[in-house]
C-alpha cells in the first residue's frame, strides 16, 4: 500500500536531486533550469499528496499557482539566458566569473 | 471547509485599491509605450512618476486604522501595511527620480524599465499585504521576476547579464525552499491562511518534528531574499554588475518587501513557534553582521562595498525579529525604514557622479570631492555617518533601538557582539569620508545635473540629519502602527 510517507519521501529525494544538480552542476547553465524546474515540481508533490491526504483542495488551488509562475520564470530565466550566450558566446557556468570578491 | 459567498461588492476590494490602481497604471504606461514609441518617454517618466504619487494617495486615504482582512483572508489591510507600502511608493520614485539621467546619457530609458519598475513595487504591495502564503508567493515572483529583468536590461553589458543569472538562479532557489516549507506546514496545519496557520500553531496541533521542518526551510527562504549570510552570494554580484540605477532599486524598496515577508511569516504566523526560529535567526544575524563589515572592508568598488554594507545591515534588522516582542518589531521596522532612506541617499549621490562612461563606481573616484562639490561631499558624509551609526544621525538611533531590542530578551552577547561589529563597520565608511576631504582629487567631474534632482538628494541627505536629531515622530509611527 502506499501511503503518504511515500509521496512525501519521493518529493523529498527530487527536491535533493534538484538542490544538489545545482551546486554540482559546473557545465551547463540550462542544467540549472532544468533543476529549479525539478525543485518546483517536488514542491507540486508534497502538496498534491497532502491535499488528497487531508481531504482539503486548495492545496491542488495552490499547485495551479505554482505551475503558472514556474512558465512565467523559465521565460525570464531562457531570455536571460540568450542576452548572456549573445555576450559570452558560451553558457558554461564556469565562464559566469566576470566578478570577484 | 464551508462553501464561502463568491460574489464580491466595491466594499470587499476597496482595501486593495491600491494594488488594483497600480497594476492598471504599469498597463497604462505599457500602451503610452507601445503607441508613442520613442517621443513618449518623457511622458512614460511623468506617468510613472504621477502613479507612484496617486498610488501614496489612495493608499493613504483607504488606509485603516484597524486591520481588515477581504479576498477569503488573502488579503490584509492594516496601518503596518500603509506605512511600508508609502515607504516603497517613496523609495521607487526617488529611484526613478536620481536614475532618469543616467539612463538617458546610455541611451537606456525605454519605457519597458517603468513597466518593470512598477510591476516590482506592485509585488512589493502584495508581499505588504500578504494574508496567506499563496499571496505571499505570487507577491514575491511578481517583485522578483521584475526585478531579474530589470538587471538584465542593459542589454549590452555582458556582466549585468551574468548577475542577473546568478540572482536567477539563486532567487528561484530561494522560492522553491520557501515553497517546500510552505507545503510541509500546509501538510501539519492543513491551511495555508496565515491567520489559520498562526492558530493552529497556538493550539499545539502542529507536530513538533513537521513544524519544525517547515520553519527550516521558511526561514532559508526568507534569508535568501534577504541577503543574510550564509544566503548572501547573490547580493555582492547583484549590486555589482546591475546599472547604478538598477542597483539602487534593487537596494532600496525590496528591502521593505523582505521585512515584511519577514514579519507576516515569521512573527504572525509562526510567532508561537518563537523558540524555533529565534535561534535559528541568532546565527543568521551574527553571521551576516561579522561576514558583511569584515569583508567590506577589502572593497574598492563602491558598489559592491555598500552591497557587503546591505548584508551586515540585514544582520541588524534580523536583531529586532529574532526579539520576538513587540519592542523587537518595531525597532526592526525603524531600522529598515532608516536603512531605506540612507541606503537610497548613497546610490543617489552614486549616480550624481556618474557621466557618460564614468560609472563613479570606484572607491578612488571619491577622492577629493569635497574640493570640486563640497555641498555633495557633506551629503555622502552624512550617509556614511548614518550607515555607521554616528550620532547625530538616524543610524545611531536605528543601531540603539535594535541593540536595546536584543539585550531586553537577555541575549547580552550578541548585543555586545553587534556592537563590536559595529565598530569595524565603522572602518569602511569612515574611509570614503577620508577619501572625500583629505585626498587629492584624481578625476575631473562637473556637476550637470537638473535641479529638481539636485534638491531631493539634498533633502533626502539632510533627512539622515534631521531624523537623527528628531527621531521621536518615526519611532512614535513605528510604535502606532505595530500595536
Amino acid at each position: 500500500m502506499i501511503g503518504l510517507a511515500h509521496y512525501l519521501l519521493l518529493a523529498g529525494v527530487l527536491f535533493a536531486i534538484a538542490v544538489a544538480g545545482i551546486f554540482i552542476n559546473r557545465r551547463n547553465v540550462i542544467l540549472l533550469l532544468m533543476c529549479i524546474e525539478l525543485m518546483l515540481l517536488a514542491v507540486n508533490f508534497n502538496f498534491v499528496a497532502f491535499s488528497r491526504f487531508l481531504g482539503i483542495l486548495d492545496g491542488q488551488v495552490f499547485v495551479f499557482f505554482i505551475l503558472t509562475v514556474a512558465a512565467a520564470e523559465a521565460a525570464i530565466g531562457l531570455a536571460i539566458l540568450v542576452v548572456l550566450f549573445r555576450q559570452r558566446r558560451s553558457i558554461n557556468v564556469e565562464d559566469l566569473d566576470a566578478m570577484k570578491g | 471547509m464551508d462553501v464561502m459567498p463568491m460574489i464580491l461588492t466595491m466594499a470587499d476590494v476597496m482595501p486593495a485599491a491600491a494594488e488594483i490602481f497600480v497594476a492598471a497604471a504599469a498597463c497604462v504606461l505599457l500602451l503610452v509605450d507601445a503607441l508613442g514609441g520613442g517621443r513618449a518617454r518623457g511622458l512614460a517618466f511623468v506617468l510613472a512618476i504621477a502613479a507612484l504619487a496617486g498610488a501614496a494617495w489612495v493608499s493613504s486615504t483607504v488606509g485603516t486604522d484597524g486591520r481588515t482582512v477581504i479576498l477569503w483572508g488573502h488579503f490584509v489591510a492594516d496601518p503596518m501595511g500603509t506605512v511600508l507600502k508609502l515607504f516603497s511608493y517613496g523609495a521607487a520614485a526617488l529611484t526613478l527620480l536620481y536614475s532618469r539621467e543616467y539612463l538617458e546619457r546610455r541611451d537606456l530609458l525605454k519605457g519597458e524599465y517603468l513597466v518593470l519598475a512598477l510591476c516590482a513595487v506592485l509585488g512589493i504591495q502584495v508581499i505588504v499585504s500578504a494574508g496567506s502564503f499563496l499571496s505571499l508567493y505570487l507577491g514575491i515572483e511578481i517583485m522578483s521576476l521584475s526585478l531579474y529583468a530589470m538587471v538584465a536590461f542593459d542589454r549590452d553589458d555582458g556582466v549585468a547579464a551574468e548577475s542577473a543569472m546568478k540572482y536567477f538562479v539563486l532567487g528561484a532557489i530561494a522560492s522553491g525552499a520557501l515553497l517546500y516549507g510552505i507545503s510541509i506546514l500546509y501538510g501539519v496545519t492543513g491551511t495555508f491562511l496565515i491567520d489559520g496557520v498562526a492558530f493552529a500553531v497556538a493550539q499545539g496541533r502542529a507536530p513538533d518534528i513537521g513544524l519544525l521542518l517547515g520553519i527550516a526551510f521558511i526561514v532559508v527562504g526568507v534569508a535568501f531574499k534577504f541577503g543574510a549570510v550564509p544566503f548572501h552570494m547573490w547580493l555582492p554580484d547583484v549590486y555589482h554588475g546591475a546599472p547604478t540605477p538598477v542597483t539602487l532599486f534593487v537596494g532600496s524598496a525590496p528591502k521593505i518587501a523582505s521585512f515584511a515577508l519577514a514579519m507576516r511569516v515569521l512573527a504572525e504566523g509562526l510567532g508561537g513557534a518563537l523558540d524555533a526560529w529565534q535561534d535559528m535567526l541568532v546565527v543568521l544575524a551574527a553571521l551576516s553582521m561579522a561576514v558583511g563589515n569584515l569583508v567590506a572592508i577589502a572593497q574598492t568598488n563602491i558598489k559592491r562595498m555598500l552591497a557587503y554594507s546591505t548584508i551586515s545591515h540585514v544582520g541588524f534588522i534580523l536583531l529586532g525579529i529574532l526579539a520576538g516582542n513587540a519592542a523587537g518589531y518595531r525597532a526592526a521596522l525603524f531600522y529598515t525604514l532608516t536603512y531605506v532612506i540612507m541606503t537610497t541617499a548613497a546610490f543617489g549621490v552614486v549616480l550624481w557622479y556618474s557621466r557618460k562612461g564614468f560609472e563613479a563606481d570606484a572607491l578612488d573616484d571619491y577622492k577629493g570631492l569635497n574640493r570640486r562639490h563640497p555641498w555633495f561631499a557633506f551629503v555622502m558624509l552624512l550617509v556614511m555617518f548614518g550607515l555607521a551609526g554616528v550620532p547625530p544621525t538616524v543610524g545611531f538611533w536605528a543601531k540603539l533601538q535594535v541593540i536595546a531590542a536584543v539585550l531586553d530578551v537577555r541575549l547580552t552577547w550578541l548585543a555586545a557582539f553587534a556592537v563590536l561589529m559595529s565598530v569595524i563597520g565603522a572602518y569602511y565608511y569612515l574611509r570614503v569620508v577620508k577619501l572625500m576631504y583629505f585626498d587629492e582629487p584624481v578625476t575631473a567631474g562637473q556637476d550637470e545635473s537638473r535641479f529638481a534632482v539636485r534638491l531631493v538628494l539634498s533633502l533626502n541627505g539632510l533627512a539622515i540629519l534631521a531624523l537623527g536629531l528628531f527621531p521621536g515622530y518615526l519611532l512614535r509611527l513605528c510604535e502606532q502602527v505595530l500595536r
